[in-house]
Protein backbone atom coordinates (compact mmCIF):
# COMPACT_ATOMS: atom_id res chain seq x y z
CA UNK A 1 0.00 0.00 0.00
CA UNK A 2 1.63 3.02 -0.94
CA UNK A 3 2.07 6.02 1.90
CA UNK A 4 -0.61 7.96 0.34
CA UNK A 5 -3.21 5.41 0.11
CA UNK A 6 -2.71 4.23 3.94
CA UNK A 7 -3.33 7.58 5.20
CA UNK A 8 -6.00 7.63 3.36
CA UNK A 9 -7.55 4.27 4.41
CA UNK A 10 -6.51 4.76 8.31
CA UNK A 11 -8.24 8.16 8.28
CA UNK A 12 -11.03 6.52 7.15
CA UNK A 13 -11.07 4.25 9.26
CA UNK A 14 -10.91 6.46 12.46
CA UNK A 15 -12.64 9.47 11.02
CA UNK A 16 -15.75 6.10 11.20
CA UNK A 17 -14.95 5.38 14.56
CA UNK A 18 -15.64 9.04 15.91
CA UNK A 19 -18.71 9.16 13.94
CA UNK A 20 -20.22 6.15 15.83
CA UNK A 21 -19.76 7.38 18.74
CA UNK A 22 -22.13 10.51 18.08
CA UNK A 23 -25.42 9.28 18.29
CA UNK A 24 -24.47 6.66 21.30
CA UNK A 25 -23.65 10.02 23.04
CA UNK A 26 -26.70 11.97 22.56
CA UNK A 27 -25.65 14.45 25.41
CA UNK A 28 -22.68 15.70 23.02
CA UNK A 29 -24.77 15.94 20.13
CA UNK A 30 -27.52 17.81 22.53
CA UNK A 31 -24.61 20.59 23.65
CA UNK A 32 -23.50 20.85 20.00
CA UNK A 33 -27.05 22.38 18.70
CA UNK A 34 -28.81 23.30 21.72
CA UNK A 35 -26.41 26.31 23.12
CA UNK A 36 -26.19 27.92 19.70
CA UNK A 37 -29.91 28.01 19.09
CA UNK A 38 -30.03 29.42 22.56
CA UNK A 39 -27.44 32.00 21.60
CA UNK A 40 -29.86 32.82 18.47
CA UNK A 41 -32.70 33.36 20.03
CA UNK A 42 -30.95 35.49 23.17
CA UNK A 43 -29.34 37.23 20.34
CA UNK A 44 -32.06 38.22 18.50
CA UNK A 45 -35.07 38.86 21.54
CA UNK A 46 -32.91 40.25 24.09
CA UNK A 47 -30.09 42.22 22.22
CA UNK A 48 -31.81 42.23 18.99
CA UNK A 49 -33.86 45.61 19.98
CA UNK A 50 -30.86 47.46 21.21
CA UNK A 51 -28.02 46.56 18.89
CA UNK A 52 -28.53 48.94 15.53
CA UNK A 53 -27.77 47.90 12.65
CA UNK A 54 -28.10 50.50 9.68
CA UNK A 55 -29.78 48.71 6.56
CA UNK A 56 -30.52 45.17 7.86
CA UNK A 57 -33.15 43.47 10.10
CA UNK A 58 -30.98 42.27 13.31
CA UNK A 59 -32.07 38.60 12.60
CA UNK A 60 -30.13 38.97 9.17
CA UNK A 61 -27.11 40.89 10.44
CA UNK A 62 -26.81 38.22 13.27
CA UNK A 63 -27.38 34.70 11.15
CA UNK A 64 -23.90 34.79 9.40
CA UNK A 65 -22.09 36.25 12.78
CA UNK A 66 -23.79 33.19 15.05
CA UNK A 67 -22.75 30.59 12.37
CA UNK A 68 -19.60 31.38 11.83
CA UNK A 69 -18.89 31.31 16.15
CA UNK A 70 -20.56 28.26 16.14
CA UNK A 71 -18.40 26.63 13.54
CA UNK A 72 -15.67 28.09 15.18
CA UNK A 73 -16.57 25.99 18.08
CA UNK A 74 -17.33 22.93 16.34
CA UNK A 75 -13.28 21.76 16.27
CA UNK A 76 -14.44 21.62 20.21
CA UNK A 77 -14.98 18.03 19.65
CA UNK A 78 -11.54 17.13 18.08
CA UNK A 79 -10.09 18.68 21.01
CA UNK A 80 -12.38 17.07 23.68
CA UNK A 81 -11.89 13.17 21.57
CA UNK A 82 -8.17 13.68 21.74
CA UNK A 83 -7.37 14.56 25.19
CA UNK A 84 -9.76 11.92 26.06
CA UNK A 85 -7.85 9.41 23.61
CA UNK A 86 -4.20 10.83 25.54
CA UNK A 87 -5.65 10.26 28.75
CA UNK A 88 -6.87 7.33 28.42
CA UNK A 89 -3.81 5.66 26.73
CA UNK A 90 -5.57 4.91 23.27
CA UNK A 91 -2.94 7.33 21.65
CA UNK A 92 -0.35 5.15 22.67
CA UNK A 93 -1.63 2.41 21.03
CA UNK A 94 -2.59 4.08 17.61
CA UNK A 95 1.41 5.03 17.92
CA UNK A 96 2.43 1.94 18.39
CA UNK A 97 0.48 0.71 15.25
CA UNK A 98 1.96 1.03 11.48
CA UNK A 99 -0.70 3.56 11.02
CA UNK A 100 -0.35 6.85 9.31
CA UNK A 101 1.20 9.67 11.35
CA UNK A 102 -0.97 11.74 10.52
CA UNK A 103 -4.26 9.71 10.34
CA UNK A 104 -5.60 9.93 13.86
CA UNK A 105 -5.56 13.88 13.67
CA UNK A 106 -7.15 13.73 9.90
CA UNK A 107 -9.98 11.49 11.32
CA UNK A 108 -10.52 13.54 14.47
CA UNK A 109 -11.23 17.03 11.50
CA UNK A 110 -12.88 15.20 8.65
CA UNK A 111 -15.41 13.69 11.09
CA UNK A 112 -15.79 17.25 12.66
CA UNK A 113 -17.14 18.19 9.28
CA UNK A 114 -20.68 16.22 8.97
CA UNK A 115 -21.21 17.57 12.81
CA UNK A 116 -20.50 21.33 12.04
CA UNK A 117 -23.07 20.75 8.43
CA UNK A 118 -25.49 19.43 10.81
CA UNK A 119 -25.21 22.39 13.28
CA UNK A 120 -25.33 24.50 10.08
CA UNK A 121 -28.88 23.33 8.89
CA UNK A 122 -29.97 23.66 12.68
CA UNK A 123 -29.06 27.26 13.36
CA UNK A 124 -30.63 28.17 9.74
CA UNK A 125 -33.54 26.48 10.14
CA UNK A 126 -34.13 28.09 13.73
CA UNK A 127 -32.95 31.39 11.86
CA UNK A 128 -35.46 31.27 9.72
CA UNK A 129 -38.48 30.56 12.01
CA UNK A 130 -37.21 34.06 13.34
CA UNK A 131 -37.31 35.89 10.47
CA UNK A 132 -34.13 35.18 8.62
CA UNK A 133 -34.32 35.39 4.53
CA UNK A 134 -31.74 34.55 2.21
CA UNK A 135 -31.11 37.80 -0.40
CA UNK A 136 -29.10 35.94 -3.22
CA UNK A 137 -28.47 33.37 -5.41
CA UNK A 138 -28.67 29.70 -5.04
CA UNK A 139 -24.92 29.50 -6.07
CA UNK A 140 -23.65 32.17 -3.68
CA UNK A 141 -25.24 30.23 -0.61
CA UNK A 142 -23.76 26.95 -0.92
CA UNK A 143 -20.34 28.55 -1.57
CA UNK A 144 -21.53 30.27 1.65
CA UNK A 145 -22.06 26.67 3.22
CA UNK A 146 -18.94 25.69 1.75
CA UNK A 147 -16.45 28.76 3.08
CA UNK A 148 -18.40 27.51 6.77
CA UNK A 149 -17.44 24.07 6.77
CA UNK A 150 -14.10 25.05 5.18
CA UNK A 151 -13.66 27.51 8.23
CA UNK A 152 -14.75 24.83 10.58
CA UNK A 153 -12.19 22.09 9.18
CA UNK A 154 -9.36 25.02 9.98
CA UNK A 155 -10.36 25.71 13.27
CA UNK A 156 -10.29 22.04 14.16
CA UNK A 157 -6.79 21.91 13.82
CA UNK A 158 -6.27 24.25 16.15
CA UNK A 159 -8.55 22.61 18.17
CA UNK A 160 -6.94 19.12 17.96
CA UNK A 161 -3.01 21.08 18.81
CA UNK A 162 -5.64 22.50 22.01
CA UNK A 163 -6.35 18.60 22.69
CA UNK A 164 -3.18 17.40 22.84
CA UNK A 165 -1.60 20.21 25.20
CA UNK A 166 -4.62 19.58 27.32
CA UNK A 167 -3.86 17.52 30.31
CA UNK A 168 -7.71 16.39 30.62
CA UNK A 169 -10.87 17.11 28.58
CA UNK A 170 -12.26 19.59 31.04
CA UNK A 171 -9.10 22.03 30.40
CA UNK A 172 -9.36 21.55 26.64
CA UNK A 173 -13.25 22.92 27.08
CA UNK A 174 -11.83 25.96 29.10
CA UNK A 175 -8.95 26.22 26.59
CA UNK A 176 -11.19 26.56 23.49
CA UNK A 177 -13.80 28.76 25.36
CA UNK A 178 -11.07 30.88 26.49
CA UNK A 179 -9.51 31.65 23.11
CA UNK A 180 -12.52 31.67 21.04
CA UNK A 181 -15.26 33.51 22.96
CA UNK A 182 -13.16 37.14 22.65
CA UNK A 183 -11.99 36.49 19.13
CA UNK A 184 -15.24 35.89 18.09
CA UNK A 185 -16.58 39.12 20.35
CA UNK A 186 -13.88 41.46 19.14
CA UNK A 187 -15.82 40.94 15.32
CA UNK A 188 -18.23 41.67 13.06
CA UNK A 189 -20.31 38.87 14.14
CA UNK A 190 -22.63 40.32 16.53
CA UNK A 191 -22.39 44.13 15.99
CA UNK A 192 -21.24 46.43 13.24
CA UNK A 193 -17.65 47.28 13.27
CA UNK A 194 -17.84 50.84 13.11
CA UNK A 195 -19.37 50.84 16.90
CA UNK A 196 -16.55 50.06 18.62
CA UNK A 197 -13.78 52.03 20.29
CA UNK A 198 -10.42 52.95 18.56
CA UNK A 199 -7.85 50.12 19.09
CA UNK A 200 -10.70 47.43 19.62
CA UNK A 201 -11.94 48.55 16.15
CA UNK A 202 -8.39 47.99 14.71
CA UNK A 203 -8.36 44.71 15.78
CA UNK A 204 -11.51 43.49 14.52
CA UNK A 205 -10.75 44.90 11.30
CA UNK A 206 -8.02 42.49 10.66
CA UNK A 207 -9.73 39.74 12.87
CA UNK A 208 -9.99 36.77 10.43
CA UNK A 209 -13.51 36.13 11.77
CA UNK A 210 -14.64 39.18 10.74
CA UNK A 211 -13.23 38.26 7.41
CA UNK A 212 -15.33 35.28 7.37
CA UNK A 213 -18.51 36.85 8.73
CA UNK A 214 -18.32 39.32 5.98
CA UNK A 215 -17.96 36.93 3.55
CA UNK A 216 -21.22 34.94 4.65
CA UNK A 217 -22.87 38.06 4.09
CA UNK A 218 -21.55 38.76 0.73
CA UNK A 219 -22.73 35.51 -0.41
CA UNK A 220 -25.89 35.41 1.50
CA UNK A 221 -27.51 39.16 1.86
CA UNK A 222 -25.33 40.23 -0.67
CA UNK A 223 -23.71 42.88 0.96
CA UNK A 224 -20.04 44.56 -0.69
CA UNK A 225 -17.97 42.17 -1.19
CA UNK A 226 -14.37 43.81 -1.22
CA UNK A 227 -11.86 41.15 -0.61
CA UNK A 228 -13.38 39.48 2.15
CA UNK A 229 -14.34 36.11 -0.08
CA UNK A 230 -11.09 35.10 -1.39
CA UNK A 231 -9.50 36.37 1.66
CA UNK A 232 -11.17 33.90 3.55
CA UNK A 233 -10.64 31.09 1.88
CA UNK A 234 -6.54 32.37 2.23
CA UNK A 235 -6.92 32.56 6.00
CA UNK A 236 -8.48 29.14 6.11
CA UNK A 237 -5.71 27.93 4.08
CA UNK A 238 -3.14 29.94 6.52
CA UNK A 239 -4.39 28.55 9.52
CA UNK A 240 -4.18 24.61 8.30
CA UNK A 241 -0.88 25.38 7.10
CA UNK A 242 -0.22 26.53 10.39
CA UNK A 243 -1.80 24.18 13.17
CA UNK A 244 -1.83 20.92 11.09
CA UNK A 245 1.91 20.12 11.47
CA UNK A 246 2.14 21.69 14.62
CA UNK A 247 -0.51 19.34 15.79
CA UNK A 248 1.19 16.29 13.88
CA UNK A 249 4.44 17.14 15.40
CA UNK A 250 2.99 17.32 18.83
CA UNK A 251 0.75 13.79 18.49
CA UNK A 252 4.47 12.14 18.03
CA UNK A 253 5.27 12.68 20.96
CA UNK A 254 2.27 13.12 23.20
CA UNK A 255 2.32 10.65 25.89
CA UNK A 256 -0.59 9.86 29.00
CA UNK B 1 25.63 -8.45 26.48
CA UNK B 2 23.89 -11.21 25.11
CA UNK B 3 25.56 -11.10 21.72
CA UNK B 4 25.30 -14.84 20.41
CA UNK B 5 24.63 -16.07 16.85
CA UNK B 6 21.23 -15.01 16.50
CA UNK B 7 20.12 -11.76 17.67
CA UNK B 8 17.63 -12.11 21.03
CA UNK B 9 13.74 -10.84 20.17
CA UNK B 10 14.63 -7.82 22.22
CA UNK B 11 17.72 -6.28 23.03
CA UNK B 12 18.12 -2.79 25.54
CA UNK B 13 21.76 -2.18 25.69
CA UNK B 14 23.07 0.68 27.93
CA UNK B 15 19.90 3.18 27.44
CA UNK B 16 19.66 6.16 29.12
CA UNK B 17 16.52 8.55 29.15
CA UNK B 18 15.76 11.68 31.84
CA UNK B 19 12.94 13.76 31.86
CA UNK B 20 13.96 17.08 33.50
CA UNK B 21 15.86 16.50 36.30
CA UNK B 22 14.30 12.81 37.06
CA UNK B 23 16.49 10.12 35.14
CA UNK B 24 14.15 7.40 34.31
CA UNK B 25 16.69 5.17 32.98
CA UNK B 26 20.26 4.91 33.65
CA UNK B 27 22.17 2.45 31.53
CA UNK B 28 19.21 0.17 31.20
CA UNK B 29 20.39 -3.21 29.50
CA UNK B 30 18.74 -6.44 28.98
CA UNK B 31 17.75 -9.31 26.39
CA UNK B 32 14.91 -11.49 25.61
CA UNK B 33 15.79 -14.69 23.40
CA UNK B 34 12.95 -15.70 20.79
CA UNK B 35 9.88 -17.81 22.29
CA UNK B 36 10.75 -17.04 25.76
CA UNK B 37 8.90 -14.88 28.14
CA UNK B 38 11.03 -12.00 29.80
CA UNK B 39 9.67 -10.34 33.25
CA UNK B 40 10.74 -7.00 33.91
CA UNK B 41 10.27 -6.39 37.46
CA UNK B 42 10.61 -2.91 39.75
CA UNK B 43 8.49 -1.07 42.11
CA UNK B 44 6.70 1.94 40.35
CA UNK B 45 9.04 4.38 39.17
CA UNK B 46 11.63 1.98 38.35
CA UNK B 47 11.85 2.88 34.66
CA UNK B 48 9.20 -0.46 33.74
CA UNK B 49 6.95 2.10 31.71
CA UNK B 50 9.85 4.10 30.57
CA UNK B 51 11.46 0.75 29.11
CA UNK B 52 8.44 -0.66 27.02
CA UNK B 53 7.65 2.95 25.30
CA UNK B 54 11.13 3.18 24.29
CA UNK B 55 10.84 -0.69 22.78
CA UNK B 56 7.78 -0.02 21.42
CA UNK B 57 8.88 3.27 19.76
CA UNK B 58 6.88 5.78 21.18
CA UNK B 59 9.70 7.44 22.81
CA UNK B 60 13.42 7.66 21.85
CA UNK B 61 16.41 7.17 24.29
CA UNK B 62 18.52 9.50 24.93
CA UNK B 63 21.18 7.26 24.89
CA UNK B 64 21.82 3.68 24.31
CA UNK B 65 20.46 1.26 21.79
CA UNK B 66 17.41 -1.29 21.65
CA UNK B 67 16.80 -3.52 18.70
CA UNK B 68 13.15 -5.56 18.31
CA UNK B 69 13.02 -8.56 16.61
CA UNK B 70 16.00 -7.01 14.74
CA UNK B 71 14.76 -3.77 13.78
CA UNK B 72 16.73 -0.87 15.42
CA UNK B 73 13.59 1.12 17.82
CA UNK B 74 14.73 4.53 16.23
CA UNK B 75 16.01 3.77 12.85
CA UNK B 76 13.24 1.25 11.78
CA UNK B 77 10.45 2.27 14.11
CA UNK B 78 8.03 1.74 11.12
CA UNK B 79 8.83 -1.47 10.25
CA UNK B 80 9.09 -2.56 13.71
CA UNK B 81 5.52 -1.33 14.49
CA UNK B 82 4.25 -3.85 12.46
CA UNK B 83 6.01 -6.56 14.89
CA UNK B 84 4.67 -5.70 17.71
CA UNK B 85 1.74 -5.64 20.20
CA UNK B 86 1.61 -3.55 22.94
CA UNK B 87 -1.11 -3.99 25.87
CA UNK B 88 -0.79 -1.36 28.69
CA UNK B 89 -2.06 -0.48 32.20
CA UNK B 90 -4.53 1.52 31.18
CA UNK B 91 -6.36 -1.05 28.76
CA UNK B 92 -6.45 1.42 26.03
CA UNK B 93 -9.31 0.13 24.01
CA UNK B 94 -12.39 2.92 22.62
CA UNK B 95 -15.39 2.81 25.36
CA UNK B 96 -17.94 3.88 22.89
CA UNK B 97 -17.23 1.39 20.36
CA UNK B 98 -18.42 -2.24 20.85
CA UNK B 99 -15.38 -5.48 21.71
CA UNK B 100 -15.78 -6.30 18.06
CA UNK B 101 -15.87 -2.75 16.81
CA UNK B 102 -12.78 -1.96 18.57
CA UNK B 103 -10.86 -5.45 17.70
CA UNK B 104 -11.70 -4.33 14.12
CA UNK B 105 -10.39 -1.14 14.04
CA UNK B 106 -7.06 -2.07 15.33
CA UNK B 107 -7.26 -4.82 12.33
CA UNK B 108 -7.79 -2.05 9.36
CA UNK B 109 -5.34 0.05 10.96
CA UNK B 110 -2.42 -2.73 10.72
CA UNK B 111 -4.25 -3.21 7.46
CA UNK B 112 -5.52 -6.92 7.08
CA UNK B 113 -8.12 -5.76 5.45
CA UNK B 114 -11.73 -5.34 5.97
CA UNK B 115 -13.09 -9.18 5.56
CA UNK B 116 -9.87 -10.05 7.60
CA UNK B 117 -10.52 -7.78 10.10
CA UNK B 118 -13.79 -9.24 11.08
CA UNK B 119 -12.82 -12.67 11.02
CA UNK B 120 -9.93 -11.81 13.08
CA UNK B 121 -11.92 -9.95 15.45
CA UNK B 122 -14.71 -13.21 16.08
CA UNK B 123 -11.84 -15.35 16.31
CA UNK B 124 -10.53 -13.03 19.16
CA UNK B 125 -13.48 -12.87 20.73
CA UNK B 126 -14.23 -16.17 21.02
CA UNK B 127 -10.81 -17.03 22.41
CA UNK B 128 -10.93 -14.10 25.15
CA UNK B 129 -14.29 -14.99 26.03
CA UNK B 130 -15.84 -11.91 24.97
CA UNK B 131 -18.35 -13.11 22.34
CA UNK B 132 -21.34 -12.30 24.50
CA UNK B 133 -20.27 -8.97 25.06
CA UNK B 134 -19.10 -8.43 21.51
CA UNK B 135 -22.17 -6.19 20.32
CA UNK B 136 -21.91 -4.10 23.76
CA UNK B 137 -20.25 -1.34 23.70
CA UNK B 138 -16.76 -1.62 25.83
CA UNK B 139 -18.12 1.22 28.73
CA UNK B 140 -20.11 -1.31 30.27
CA UNK B 141 -17.29 -3.79 30.65
CA UNK B 142 -16.06 -4.93 34.06
CA UNK B 143 -11.87 -3.73 34.70
CA UNK B 144 -11.24 -7.66 33.75
CA UNK B 145 -13.23 -7.66 30.34
CA UNK B 146 -11.39 -4.45 29.16
CA UNK B 147 -7.97 -6.07 29.78
CA UNK B 148 -8.84 -8.95 28.11
CA UNK B 149 -10.39 -6.98 25.30
CA UNK B 150 -6.88 -4.69 25.22
CA UNK B 151 -4.67 -7.94 25.47
CA UNK B 152 -7.08 -9.28 22.34
CA UNK B 153 -6.13 -5.83 20.20
CA UNK B 154 -2.24 -6.63 20.93
CA UNK B 155 -2.84 -9.77 19.33
CA UNK B 156 -4.75 -8.65 16.04
CA UNK B 157 -1.89 -8.95 14.10
CA UNK B 158 -0.62 -12.04 15.72
CA UNK B 159 2.81 -10.22 15.83
CA UNK B 160 6.02 -12.08 17.06
CA UNK B 161 6.60 -9.84 19.95
CA UNK B 162 4.37 -8.96 22.69
CA UNK B 163 4.69 -6.00 25.39
CA UNK B 164 2.54 -6.27 28.50
CA UNK B 165 2.48 -3.64 30.49
CA UNK B 166 1.74 -4.26 34.12
CA UNK B 167 -1.28 -6.41 32.52
CA UNK B 168 -2.74 -6.87 35.56
CA UNK B 169 -2.69 -4.01 38.08
CA UNK B 170 -5.86 -3.14 39.15
CA UNK B 171 -7.47 -5.98 38.70
CA UNK B 172 -9.23 -8.41 41.85
CA UNK B 173 -7.47 -11.52 42.63
CA UNK B 174 -10.05 -13.26 40.43
CA UNK B 175 -9.53 -11.14 37.21
CA UNK B 176 -5.53 -11.67 38.12
CA UNK B 177 -5.82 -15.81 37.85
CA UNK B 178 -7.74 -15.47 34.80
CA UNK B 179 -5.40 -13.05 32.69
CA UNK B 180 -2.64 -15.14 33.81
CA UNK B 181 -4.15 -17.85 32.36
CA UNK B 182 -4.38 -16.07 29.40
CA UNK B 183 -1.16 -15.37 29.15
CA UNK B 184 0.03 -18.36 29.91
CA UNK B 185 -1.76 -19.78 27.09
CA UNK B 186 -1.32 -17.27 24.54
CA UNK B 187 3.21 -17.92 25.48
CA UNK B 188 2.36 -21.45 24.63
CA UNK B 189 2.34 -20.52 21.29
CA UNK B 190 5.91 -19.10 20.84
CA UNK B 191 5.56 -15.34 20.92
CA UNK B 192 8.46 -13.32 22.43
CA UNK B 193 6.79 -11.27 24.88
CA UNK B 194 8.06 -8.62 27.50
CA UNK B 195 6.09 -8.53 30.76
CA UNK B 196 6.38 -5.55 33.53
CA UNK B 197 5.26 -6.29 36.84
CA UNK B 198 5.66 -5.04 40.37
CA UNK B 199 3.95 -8.54 41.72
CA UNK B 200 6.37 -10.99 41.94
CA UNK B 201 4.06 -14.01 42.21
CA UNK B 202 3.34 -12.53 38.83
CA UNK B 203 6.56 -13.13 37.39
CA UNK B 204 7.09 -15.98 39.67
CA UNK B 205 4.45 -17.92 37.50
CA UNK B 206 4.56 -16.23 34.22
CA UNK B 207 8.40 -15.46 33.24
CA UNK B 208 11.69 -17.47 31.83
CA UNK B 209 14.16 -15.02 32.89
CA UNK B 210 13.12 -11.94 35.24
CA UNK B 211 15.43 -8.79 35.60
CA UNK B 212 14.70 -6.91 38.09
CA UNK B 213 15.28 -3.10 38.35
CA UNK B 214 15.43 -0.28 40.45
CA UNK B 215 16.41 3.54 39.97
CA UNK B 216 16.35 2.65 36.26
CA UNK B 217 18.85 -0.04 36.11
CA UNK B 218 19.04 -3.63 36.79
CA UNK B 219 19.90 -4.76 39.75
CA UNK B 220 20.14 -8.54 39.50
CA UNK B 221 18.45 -11.04 36.36
CA UNK B 222 18.58 -14.84 36.07
CA UNK B 223 15.44 -16.98 36.03
CA UNK B 224 13.00 -17.03 39.51
CA UNK B 225 15.30 -20.17 40.85
CA UNK B 226 18.23 -18.41 40.43
CA UNK B 227 17.35 -15.45 41.93
CA UNK B 228 15.70 -17.29 44.93
CA UNK B 229 19.08 -18.71 45.30
CA UNK B 230 20.79 -15.62 46.30
CA UNK B 231 19.14 -14.91 49.15
CA UNK B 232 20.50 -17.96 50.96
CA UNK B 233 18.34 -20.97 49.83
CA UNK B 234 16.04 -22.83 51.96
CA UNK B 235 14.95 -22.22 55.41
CA UNK B 236 14.14 -24.39 58.02
CA UNK B 237 11.22 -23.45 60.03
CA UNK B 238 10.13 -25.30 63.49
CA UNK B 239 6.99 -24.92 65.41
CA UNK B 240 7.89 -25.56 69.41
CA UNK B 241 5.50 -27.81 71.49
CA UNK B 242 4.22 -25.66 74.25
CA UNK B 243 6.47 -25.35 76.56
CA UNK B 244 9.84 -27.07 74.70
CA UNK B 245 13.28 -25.82 75.80
CA UNK B 246 14.10 -23.11 73.38
CA UNK B 247 18.12 -23.10 74.42
CA UNK B 248 17.86 -27.58 73.25
CA UNK B 249 16.06 -26.40 70.30
CA UNK B 250 18.84 -23.75 68.97
CA UNK B 251 21.79 -26.09 69.93
CA UNK B 252 19.72 -29.23 67.76
CA UNK B 253 19.18 -27.20 65.10
CA UNK B 254 22.75 -25.32 65.51
CA UNK B 255 23.91 -28.71 63.94
CA UNK B 256 21.75 -28.38 60.53
CA UNK B 257 22.61 -24.95 60.39
CA UNK B 258 24.70 -22.55 58.00
CA UNK B 259 24.43 -19.46 60.61
CA UNK B 260 23.78 -19.71 64.09
CA UNK B 261 19.07 -20.37 64.05
CA UNK B 262 17.09 -17.98 65.60
CA UNK B 263 14.01 -18.23 68.00
CA UNK B 264 11.08 -16.25 68.27
CA UNK B 265 7.85 -16.47 69.83
CA UNK B 266 7.61 -20.32 70.24
CA UNK B 267 9.77 -20.70 66.50
CA UNK B 268 12.79 -21.42 65.87
CA UNK B 269 14.50 -20.75 62.37
CA UNK B 270 17.66 -21.42 60.17
CA UNK B 271 18.96 -21.19 56.83
CA UNK B 272 19.96 -24.71 55.44
CA UNK B 273 21.30 -23.90 52.20
CA UNK B 274 24.44 -26.75 52.29
CA UNK B 275 21.76 -29.41 53.12
CA UNK B 276 19.25 -29.22 51.22
CA UNK B 277 16.58 -32.27 51.04
CA UNK B 278 18.45 -33.78 53.91
CA UNK B 279 17.88 -31.10 56.50
CA UNK B 280 14.48 -31.79 57.80
CA UNK B 281 15.29 -35.54 58.78
CA UNK B 282 18.54 -34.40 60.19
CA UNK B 283 16.96 -31.61 62.58
CA UNK B 284 14.09 -33.83 63.24
CA UNK B 285 16.66 -36.90 64.49
CA UNK B 286 18.82 -33.52 66.18
CA UNK B 287 15.86 -32.54 68.48
CA UNK B 288 14.25 -35.76 68.95
CA UNK B 289 18.08 -36.07 70.70
CA UNK B 290 17.75 -33.30 72.72
CA UNK B 291 14.08 -34.08 73.90
CA UNK B 292 12.72 -31.40 72.09
CA UNK B 293 8.97 -31.61 71.28
CA UNK B 294 8.28 -29.82 68.39
CA UNK B 295 4.40 -29.01 66.60
CA UNK B 296 5.22 -28.68 63.04
CA UNK B 297 8.27 -28.57 60.67
CA UNK B 298 8.89 -27.47 57.32
CA UNK B 299 11.35 -26.28 54.20
CA UNK B 300 10.54 -22.73 52.58
CA UNK B 301 11.80 -21.50 49.99
CA UNK B 302 12.25 -17.89 50.15
CA UNK B 303 9.96 -15.52 47.75
CA UNK B 304 10.92 -13.25 45.30
CA UNK B 305 10.03 -11.06 48.07
CA UNK B 306 13.21 -12.04 50.11
CA UNK B 307 14.70 -11.30 47.18
CA UNK B 308 13.92 -8.09 46.51
CA UNK B 309 14.06 -6.58 49.68
CA UNK B 310 17.64 -8.34 50.13
CA UNK B 311 18.39 -6.83 46.58
CA UNK B 312 16.99 -2.92 47.37
CA UNK B 313 16.36 -2.96 51.11
CA UNK B 314 12.40 -1.97 50.03
CA UNK B 315 9.39 -4.33 48.70
CA UNK B 316 8.68 -3.85 45.58
CA UNK B 317 5.25 -3.76 45.82
CA UNK B 318 5.17 -0.62 47.42
CA UNK B 319 8.50 1.09 46.17
CA UNK B 320 8.62 2.52 49.99
CA UNK B 321 12.11 2.76 51.80
CA UNK B 322 12.00 -1.21 53.78
CA UNK B 323 11.11 0.13 57.52
CA UNK B 324 8.71 -1.99 60.22
CA UNK B 325 6.18 -3.97 57.89
CA UNK B 326 7.79 -4.36 54.57
CA UNK B 327 10.06 -6.02 56.32
CA UNK B 328 9.00 -8.15 58.71
CA UNK B 329 11.52 -11.56 57.99
CA UNK B 330 14.81 -8.73 58.81
CA UNK B 331 13.51 -8.04 62.14
CA UNK B 332 12.71 -11.49 63.11
CA UNK B 333 16.17 -12.39 62.23
CA UNK B 334 18.31 -9.85 64.15
CA UNK B 335 15.95 -10.32 67.11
Amino acid sequence: MSALAMAASDTVVLASRNLKRIPRQPDLLIAYTVQPVMFVLLFVFVFGGAIVTPGFDYVDFLMPGIIVQSIAFGGFVTALGLSEDVQKGLIDRFRSLPMSRSAVLAGRTFSDIPLNLLSLFVLLAVGILAGFNFDSDVGKVLLGVVLLLFFGYAFSWIFALVGLYSSSPETANSIGFTAIFPLTFASSAFVPVASMPDGLKQFAEVNPITTVVDAVRHLWLSTPAHSDVWMSFVWCVVLIAIFAPLAVRRYRVVSV
Amino acid sequence: MGQGLSTPAILAEDLHKSFGETQALRGLSFAAEEGTVLGVLGPNGAGKTTAVRILTTLLNPDSGRATVAGLDVVEDAVKLRSQIGLAGQYAAVDENLTGKENLEMVGRLYHLGRDASRTRADELLAQFELVDAAKRPAKTYSGGMRRRLDLAAALVARPPVLFLDEPTTGLDPRGRLSMWETIEGMTAAGTTVLLTTQYLDEADRLADRIVVIDHGSVIAEGTADELKDRVGGERLEVQLEEGADVERALTALGYVSDDPPVADDGWVRASVRKRGGRAIAEAVRRLDEENVGIQDIALRRPTLDDVFISLTGHSAEDGSESDDETAPAAEEVSA
